[in-house]
């Protein structure tokens, strides 16, 4: 590389540039928030190389922006190429180093966790017993027979991406193949009213199907939000056609015979299986006297794991998570209602799988105490240095 | 004579401040006593005066009632304090009706509500009106649009000022007709004597309610006797109304009940008629607490504080003074025998810091610190440096013990919200500057203490008009550890940032106006201006980093894009960037300070403009007003930013002679 190109990459000025480059994307993904929701904004702007800004509702691209991604990697080789060409190591500079090196490690720890966090829902009722937890965004259309023993099934899963309508969805253990008719991102199924639905035919001629009708709704944007994917599904042995079945993330399995076997049509989300159990023992809901305010949602668990002979009770609760087997357990919503009711309580929680959760506490120590030696260098130089006050006139 | 004028100054000020620290003696009613009970509203143990004056402050933005706004102050006007005006209010609701505390501003909302203009004959100021000026028909219209725009405008920020208008002043209504039922049912024609016939009715009441119950034989008479009651108090205790009546059993227990929860715990309890009457799944109970309930009914005694709030009413209604007094009294001995001690002594404590009003007393002393301030410049010499270091002292120490109290009150560190962000910021900036004058003393210091001190305080005040600054936190945030880190570190970022750039402010004004910047004190506050940027870098970093491991602490998240957090990270971008573009040549003097400028409008973006954007975790306070008052602050901080890039030649201090 020229000298010329290595300098221009090492330059104090690329830096500033960039990091009011920086700058603008966030803050125009910070407004992006309010139509795009805060999933979508951040795909667009956050974790894309090139996007640009629309006000609500305009289609033109108005401010072409660097995405956060191109914006991040060429913060990274700025720094890199400025600490080989053009830094000398020097003790009035550690703190600079110090910085620099903590920056490095939560860009690149950010970026790990980027690619590897994993997050998903473990929810149950008091007394429910789950060794898996369900992904909040991704769904699956599971087709599920028993395995011959009477705890385990026999599961083929087809991701959601695949389900589109004309595709045909087949898999070896499957004596049967699968015609996605329609499918939606979003949509509710509800049962078929008498009168209104008169001159609409029902959305499938089997099981549920047979008596509901599904409405498409707008998929949603926030994180608080969820879609509920639905779609109707033809199931043929060879030519024969055995009639066509609604599927939705909002229905319980539905049942068909073939190949002399029971088997169910379940669209659910994605789950993850670990190795070991979680029981939901007790739950807790306090709210402050005469108010709706939480004041403490807590759920006791009891961990089973029986490859590590482990069988012991936590608390999780709002910030204090339980971190057990390289997964970490937020605790995330609580039904109150059925709380209320004096009924099992509900309690859902937050999975999080992030090799990389422990670089943004090391960087911030490390860039923390950069600056202040830094800064503390600055400032003895400045007390040593300083000129006397002016005298003062009485 | 300029010797003695600084200490001279500053002790008139001290004696002002003390002469207010002084209790007011009561002289009929023991009102300050009754402001001393502990009551509980939004979830927090207060006093009854603190209840009263964020009442009032949310009703009519002041904490005092005037009663005829339309009277200059020199015509003496009739003033209630809070806590005469709510306790009017809760016992004599038909005169506190007439009282013109409602604060309405929106002309097309008077317009609609037919409200009367300004007429100083007619007793009209056109801002204040009574309950009953609105009219049966006023407060359907309120209610209806403030419904209508509930329902249709999720978004706050789809509302726009006159919606703003409407739901601020329902609520206000919500809130007073809460406080009329708060003590008694507004109808009532004297407590005393009503619960008297309601414990009557109880025996017989109750037998019939079981009878009933088990399909047995109906007794009508006796049922609706008692029921008649039980309805009424079963009203108030629906609308969510302050907690009156501490728990039974005492200590730190937060069982605190409702007058018509006490009243109906004697007979027929609030939790079982909530079941029977079921308006949702929340009401519904589980069979064995319903057996319980059941059995219970009829068997309590009274609540005794419950017979002692009815007397302190029906005593105020009668102008009794004395027995009010001594009711007063021994509802307080009452309170003080459940080993609610330290209820107690916070309750008092925080109705000394209500009337006291450090943070006012502070911002008022910062103006006129900041007046002998500039007087320095001006060549008043060194005395009028002295008096406003002296006064800045001053009001930083009642800045400090206001901020340590408000943290004893809460158990809490300094800053739990908005509010106290704003008090905080203040109290940061102000420190700051008096160690800025300790190194210059050339006055720079002491303008950015005054100015940021007074600001902050105006800014706290305006936001404390929601209500109470005190309220609980939610699980989430239930936790001293981060807010101690966490928010207090990003806070002190803001503090510094906000420093610097009006010390950049000072420059260019200074610089273009005046004569008063020499290249000595242009050099010395380019040095302060990039010291503090370091720490500001420093704080907001570590504070920002801080807050993002608290969201993998509580929901595995380290980074999620909140806007806040955004926020927070811009500024500390921003910092980095003024100190790269520093080191690297980029800008020198005069770039650097509008550097800075720019850093007040990222601080203040942050601060309150990702609040106004309606989303993400930290939406907790939306202002309409604020965001006016935000764009006027950027092109505030603009037009500085055009004065600081004016050729150097229209500096009036650059130019020669």
């Amino acid at each position: 590389m020229s000298k010329k190109a290595l300098q221009f990459l090492s330059s104090l000025k690329l830096t500033v540039v960039l990091l009011a480059l920086a700058i603008a994307v966030v803050f125009f993904g910070t407004l992006g928030q309010t139509s795009d929701g805060l999933y979508v904004a951040q795909e667009r702007y956050f974790r894309s190389w090139f996007t640009y800004w629309t006000p609500h509702g305009s289609s033109f691209p108005w401010v072409p922006l660097p995405g956060g991604y191109l914006v991040g990697s060429l913060l990274l080789l700025n720094l890199i190429v400025a600490h080989i060409t053009r830094f000398k190591w020097g003790w009035d500079k550690s703190g600079i180093f110090m910085t620099h090196a903590g920056i490095i490690l939560l860009l690149v720890g950010q970026l790990l966790t980027d690619m590897m966090a994993r997050e998903s829902v473990m929810s149950f009722r008091e007394g429910d017993s789950r060794n898996y937890s369900e992904s909040s965004m991704d769904f699956e259309l599971a087709l599920l027979t028993d395995a011959g023993s009477n705890t385990l099934d026999q599961v083929v899963a087809f991701p959601a991406s695949l389900v589109k309508p004309g595709a045909e969805l087949a898999h070896g253990l499957l004596p049967y193949r699968l015609r996605v008719r329609e499918a939606w991102e979003n949509a509710e199924i509800r049962a078929r009213a008498p009168m209104m639905d008169s001159n609409r035919p029902p959305a499938a001629t089997q099981g549920v199907g047979a008596r509901a009708v599904i409405e498409p709704r707008a998929a949603m944007r926030t994180m608080d939000d969820r879609n509920v994917p639905a779609a109707v599904v033809e199931i043929l042995e060879g030519a024969n056609s055995l009639g066509t079945w609604a599927a939705s993330g909002g229905l319980r399995p539905q049942a068909f015979q073939s190949g002399g076997r029971e088997w169910r049509l379940e669209y659910r989300p994605v789950r993850e299986y670990k190795p070991f159990a979680l029981t939901l023992l007790k739950t807790t809901h306090e709210v402050y006297p005469g108010t709706d305010i939480p004041r403490n949602f807590q759920s006791r668990v009891r961990i089973q794991n029986p490859d590590a002979r482990e069988d012991r009770e936590v608390d999780i609760y709002m910030n204090n998570p339980l971190r057990y087997g390289g997964y970490t357990f937020f605790q995330y919503q609580m039904g109150r209602e059925q709380l209320n009711q004096g009924g099992r309580g509900t309690s859902a929680l937050q999975v999080v799988q992030n090799p990389s959760w422990l670089a943004p506490y090391l960087g911030c120590v490390i860039v923390g105490l950069g600056l202040l030696v830094q800064f503390g260098i600055h400032l003895g130089k400045f007390l040593t240095r300083r000129p006397a006050p002016r005298p003062v006139a009485a | 004579m300029t010797r003695w004028l600084p200490t001279a100054l500053t002790a008139v000020f001290a004696l002002w401040l003390a002469g207010s620290l002084v209790p007011r003696r009561d002289r009929d009613f023991a009102l300050s006593e009754l402001g001393r009970i502990p009551v509980v509203h939004n979830g927090r143990v207060q006093p009854f005066d603190s209840l009263a004056r964020n009442s009032l402050t949310q009703i009519r933005e002041k904490d005092k009632a005037n009663l005829e706004p339309a009277k200059s102050w020199y015509e003496k006007p009739k003033i209630l304090s809070a806590t005469e005006w709510l306790l009017t209010t809760m016992t004599r609701p038909e005169v506190s009706d007439g009282f013109k505390v409602f604060r309405v501003d929106h002309p097309e909302l008077k317009a609609l509500l037919k409200l009367p203009e300004p007429d100083p004959a007619k007793g009209e100021d056109g801002k204040h009106y009574s309950w009953n000026q609105f009219g049966p028909e006023g407060l359907r219209l309120v209610e209806e649009s403030a419904r209508n725009i509930a329902r249709t405008k999720k978004e706050n920020t789809q509302r726009n000022a006159f919606d703003n208008a409407v739901v601020g002043l329902h609520e206000s209504l919500v809130l007073y007709h809460r406080l009329k039922n708060t003590l008694m049912p507004e109808d009532t024609a004297g407590l005393v004597q009503e619960i008297e016939a309601y414990k009557a009715s109880i025996p017989a009441g109750v037998a019939a309610f079981r009878s009933r119950m088990s399909g047995g034989p109906i007794d009508t008479n006796a049922l609706t006797a008692m029921f008649g009651h039980s309805e009424r108090y079963f009203d108030t205790v629906r609308q969510d109304t302050p907690l009156l009546v501490p728990p039974a059993e005492g200590g730190t227990s937060d069982a605190w009940m409702r007058m018509g929860d006490a009243l109906l715990d004697a007979g027929v309890s609030a939790p079982l008629l909530r079941h029977l009457m079921k308006s949702g799944p929340q009401d519904e109970l589980p069979p064995d607490r319903v057996a319980a309930e059941m059995r219970a009914a009829g068997t309590k005694t009274l609540h005794p504080s419950v017979t002692s709030w009815a007397r302190i009413g029906d005593a105020f209604r009668a102008g009794k003074v004395e027995e009010f007094n001594a009711t007063v009294k021994e509802h307080l001995a009452y309170v003080a025998s459940l080993r609610m001690e330290k209820a107690l002594t916070k309750t008092r404590a925080e109705q000394a810091f209500n009337a006291f009003a450090p943070f006012s007393k502070s911002a008022a002393i910062y103006i006129v610190a900041f007046l002998f301030g500039c007087g320095f410049w001006f060549d008043f010499a060194e005395w009028s440096r002295k008096s406003s270091l002296n006064l800045v002292r001053l009001a930083f120490v009642v800045h400090t013990v206001g901020l340590l109290f408000r943290m004893w009150l809460e158990g809490r560190p300094p800053v739990t919200n908005l509010y106290s962000s704003a008090i905080f910021i203040g109290w940061g900036s102000v420190g700051l500057g008096l160690l800025l004058e300790g190194f210059w003393k050339n006055a720079v210091g002491l303008a950015v203490a005054t100015v940021i001190g007074f600001a902050t305080q105006i800014i706290a005040h305006n936001l404390a008009l929601s209500g109470d600054t005190m309220v609980m936190m939610r699980a989430v945030l239930d936790t001293n550890f981060w807010l101690a880190t966490h928010v207090v570190i990003v806070t002190l970022g803001y503090a510094s940032t906000f420093v610097a750039g009006f010390l950049a402010i000072l420059y260019v004004v200074l610089g273009v106006a005046t004569r008063v910047l020499t290249p000595d004190m242009g050099r010395s506050l380019s040095r302060m201006v990039y010291g503090i940027i370091c720490f500001a870098t420093l704080f907001s970093f570590v504070g920002t980093v801080l807050g993002g491991i608290w969201a993998d602490q509580s929901w595995g998240r380290f980074w999620g894009w909140d806007p806040k957090e955004n926020g927070a990270l811009i500024i500390v971008l921003w910092n980095a960037l003024i100190l790269h573009a520093r080191w690297g040549g980029l800008v020198k003097e005069r770039g650097l300070m509008n550097l800075a400028i720019v850093g007040n409008v990222v601080t203040c973006w942050s601060w309150f403009g990702t609040n106004l954007l309606g989303i993400g975790l930290h939406s907790y306070g939306f202002m309409s007003g604020a965001f006016t008052a935000l764009l006027i602050f950027i092109a505030t901080q603009a037009a500085l930013i055009a004065a600081g890039l004016l050729p150097q030649r229209m500096w009036r201090s650059f130019r020669a002679g």
